[in-house]
């Protein structure tokens, strides 16, 4: 039947509709592979940059079936672009290069890619890029298949989605999600989806990336296998081969923490602990602190340091508002700090998109959010989802630290999302990160923006904490992007000044709403790791954030802010 | 036939531009194929983008080996993308003394590396005059 799903009304003609994604800074290659696939009857997008890439596949998620990229790009290391891709949009990549010695190919095969080909490439090499696609979905039709016998038993509340997919979760009966439903699902959801078969990923969350590493943790990195894994975690609806291509890739993810610790600790800079932070514009150490401030731009570089305080230059403009606030406050912890630096509301914006991205080095990170207890968190999760459960969660705290103590010191700062957006894979992908750091280039496109938050937003607000959020509002905003953003310190001078403007808007109406204790704060730290990640910077995310987050507030915004909740923010995990 | 009909002369020089080891024969034949309607001079716009790029990349190497000290894990990255670049349209001369220039680029060797250069300059331009007289007859031929 998963077959069937490709016979949608677009994919009737499968392999013909293929939307592929084509990344190479060369540009007489660009417009060959575009030929060529154009010939080969597929859509085509085609991209100079790696990051504009990643913009837009965050942007659309679901929008590309295939990507096929360059290994030297001049902005970013190809098999980063790969990693993100897998973790992010778990979507098929082909790498492609003039150099075809063994080890490169071999490293791209360790990164995940599903093919290497070596220019010049040749119209029938591109023809069969479509096979990938396709086995990519069956076996995730198996996955589905394989909950068919849990489905009774187990998730009646999660419905059908389960397989893993980023679908929302929507509480479908189960009987919905069986198999032969799957195309229709598919269908549902799409909405005319252009790629026929929706392909049911599963969606990474923060929370459910936090049991994993707390699964992995428990059994010892060293003995862990998917199966055990997979029993510690106790999701019904998560099959084995998703925890088994999950740990691949956090096995990646960790290997190259490992190797940027290093640079990391250098770049990182100021990371402080919130409390200190406060003073110095350093709080939130994020590169954020460049994002949210609009004109400050700071360092940014976060050193994330794992686990503690993040730290980072933020502008002392940007931290006054945030030690305030909230962020300081609630966490003691450095992790905390993050989250607490973040306050400055204004110069939050940035700090959406940097939340993202953050995110996704969370997910390495460990980021506690599954602390939070997120069971009851959608399967969909995307940031925003997040910052739900760390409301609702009084742990938090505690658990933000384990999450980060788990992360080796040298971690820290780098991850974030240069190179593993993988932890959290889920968590950015999932929407938000993708959306918001595709802003760069789609400042925009503020609507994608919204589309992860609105769950998330929702949650925030109300639970932020009122008064440290009303500068935090900004912050939270730019905190999100920071996260993302980190790695575009560079860029953030400019991307600040967009997201100032993107955040102007959207701040009045946020300011309530917006009181989210960053959560991200932790994230943020490990953003900062993006450092090396600068080309990542979107400023185009920030502006969209603002609106997303809007838009998110506008329609979720079930609890005005509520000064009771306050105490949540201390967790820190506002999630803008 | 009249040797010099046009038509046979232009077959003529893409044989010999084959032969001759100047253009890899399946790339430029492939980048032919992709001609179509909506891209009639395909092959053409093609080489007209390779030289315009190409003219950045090599003042970009230039300019590191006039340089000091001399970059040469920078020139080492250009030198990957030329190559890239010239196996697009199949430019096998220059692509070979890519090759060889690199050679010299991870021996840090700085003579030789500005002597081979020349050598790359000068195939690529060799090159280009070859081509644009071949799709200039090309359009004549129509």
């Amino acid at each position: 039947m998963m077959e069937n799903g490709f016979s949608s009304p677009r994919n009737d003609t499968f392999p013909a509709g293929l939307r592929v994604l084509v990344v190479d800074d060369d540009p007489t290659w660009l417009k060959i592979l575009e030929k060529m696939l154009k010939k080969c009857s597929y859509e085509v997008t085609t991209c100079g940059l790696a990051r504009d890439a990643l913009c837009l596949l965050r942007e659309k998620k679901d929008g590309y079936d295939i990507v096929i990229s360059d290994v030297n790009m001049p902005d970013m290391d190809g098999f980063k672009l790969l990693e993100h891709v897998g973790l992010e949009m778990d979507l098929p990549v082909i790498m492609m290069s003039v150099d075809g010695e063994t080890s490169r190919v071999m490293k791209g095969v360790q990164h995940g890619a599903c093919d290497y080909l070596l220019k010049p490439i040749r119209m029938k090499e591109l023809r069969n890029i479509w096979q990938h696609v396709f086995r990519k979905r069956i076996h995730e039709v198996r996955d589905i298949e394989s909950l068919e016998g849990f489905e009774s038993i187990q998730i009646p509340r999660y419905g059908s989605d389960q397989s893993d997919d980023g679908y929302l979760f929507t509480g479908e009966d189960p009987s919905m999600r069986k198999r032969k439903d799957c195309e229709g699902k598919y269908d549902e959801r799409d909405c005319g989806d252009p790629s026929s078969s929706k392909k049911a990923r599963v969606v990474w969350s923060v929370d459910l990336h936090q049991k994993f590493v707390q699964a992995v943790n428990q059994i010892g990195f060293d003995k862990v296998g998917p199966k055990r894994i997979l029993d510690l975690m106790n999701v019904p609806w998560l099959t084995r081969e998703n925890v088994a291509s999950h740990l691949q890739k956090y096995r990646l993810y960790l290997s190259r923490l490992q190797k940027d610790d290093n640079e990391l600790t250098t770049s990182a800079g100021g990371i402080k602990h919130t409390d200190s932070s406060k003073d110095s514009a350093g709080g939130f150490g994020l590169q954020n602190s460049m994002n949210i401030h609009h004109n400050d731009v700071s360092t940014g570089s976060y050193g994330f340091s794992g686990s503690k305080s993040f730290v980072q230059n933020l502008n002392p403009k940007s931290l006054d508002c945030e030690k305030k606030g909230i962020v300081s406050e609630p966490i003691t912890e450095p992790k905390r700090a993050l989250i607490v630096d973040i306050p400055n509301p204004c110069k939050v914006r940035s700090s959406q998109i940097g939340f993202e991205s953050s995110f996704a080095s969370l997910g390495g990170s460990q980021v506690d959010f599954t602390a939070f207890g997120s069971t009851t968190i959608p399967t969909r999760y995307s940031w925003s989802d997040v910052p739900e459960v760390l409301f609702r969660h009084e742990s938090k705290s505690t658990e933000l630290e384990d999450g980060f103590s788990q992360l080796p010191p040298s971690r820290s700062q780098h991850h974030i999302q240069a190179d593993h957006i993988k932890p959290v894979p889920s968590i950015s992908s999932s929407s938000s990160a993708a959306d918001r750091s595709n802003h760069a280039n789609h400042a925009t496109s503020t609507e994608s923006a919204i589309d992860p938050l609105p769950v998330q937003t929702k949650n925030h607000i109300s639970i932020t904490n009122h008064q440290a959020f009303d500068p935090l509002s900004t912050t939270a905003l730019s905190m999100k992007s920071q996260g993302f953003n980190l790695s575009c310190i560079s860029d953030l001078e400019s991307t600040q000044r967009n997201i100032s403007s993107g955040i102007e808007t959207l701040l009045p109406s946020l300011d309530e709403d917006l009181k989210f204790c960053w959560l991200q704060g932790d994230y943020l730290a490990m953003n900062l790791g993006l450092q090396d990640f600068p080309e990542y910077y979107d400023p185009g995310i920030v502006s969209e954030v603002p609106i997303h987050l809007y838009d998110a507030l506008r329609h979720d915004y079930d609890n005005p802010c509520d000064p009771t909740e306050y105490p949540l923010i201390e967790q820190g995990l506002f999630i803008v | 036939m009249d040797r010099n009909h046009p038509q046979h002369q232009v077959l003529h020089m893409r044989r010999s531009l084959f032969d001759q080891g100047y253009i890899d024969k399946e790339q430029f034949i492939q980048l032919e194929e992709l001609q179509d309607d909506a891209n009639p001079n395909f092959a053409e716009e093609i080489v007209t983008l390779f030289y315009t790029d190409s003219a950045r990349l090599i003042q970009n190497i230039e300019q590191i080996l006039v340089n000091r000290p001399i970059d040469f894990a920078r020139l080492d990255d250009i030198l990957h993308q030329f190559k890239g670049s010239s196996s697009s349209i199949g430019a096998k001369k220059v692509k070979e003394a890519c090759t060889q220039l690199r050679e010299y680029c991870s021996a840090e060797n700085a003579e030789g590396c500005t002597r081979t250069l020349q050598l790359v300059k000068q195939e690529y331009a060799v090159l280009k005059r070859k081509l644009e007289t071949y799709f200039q007859m090309v359009r004549q031929v129509g």
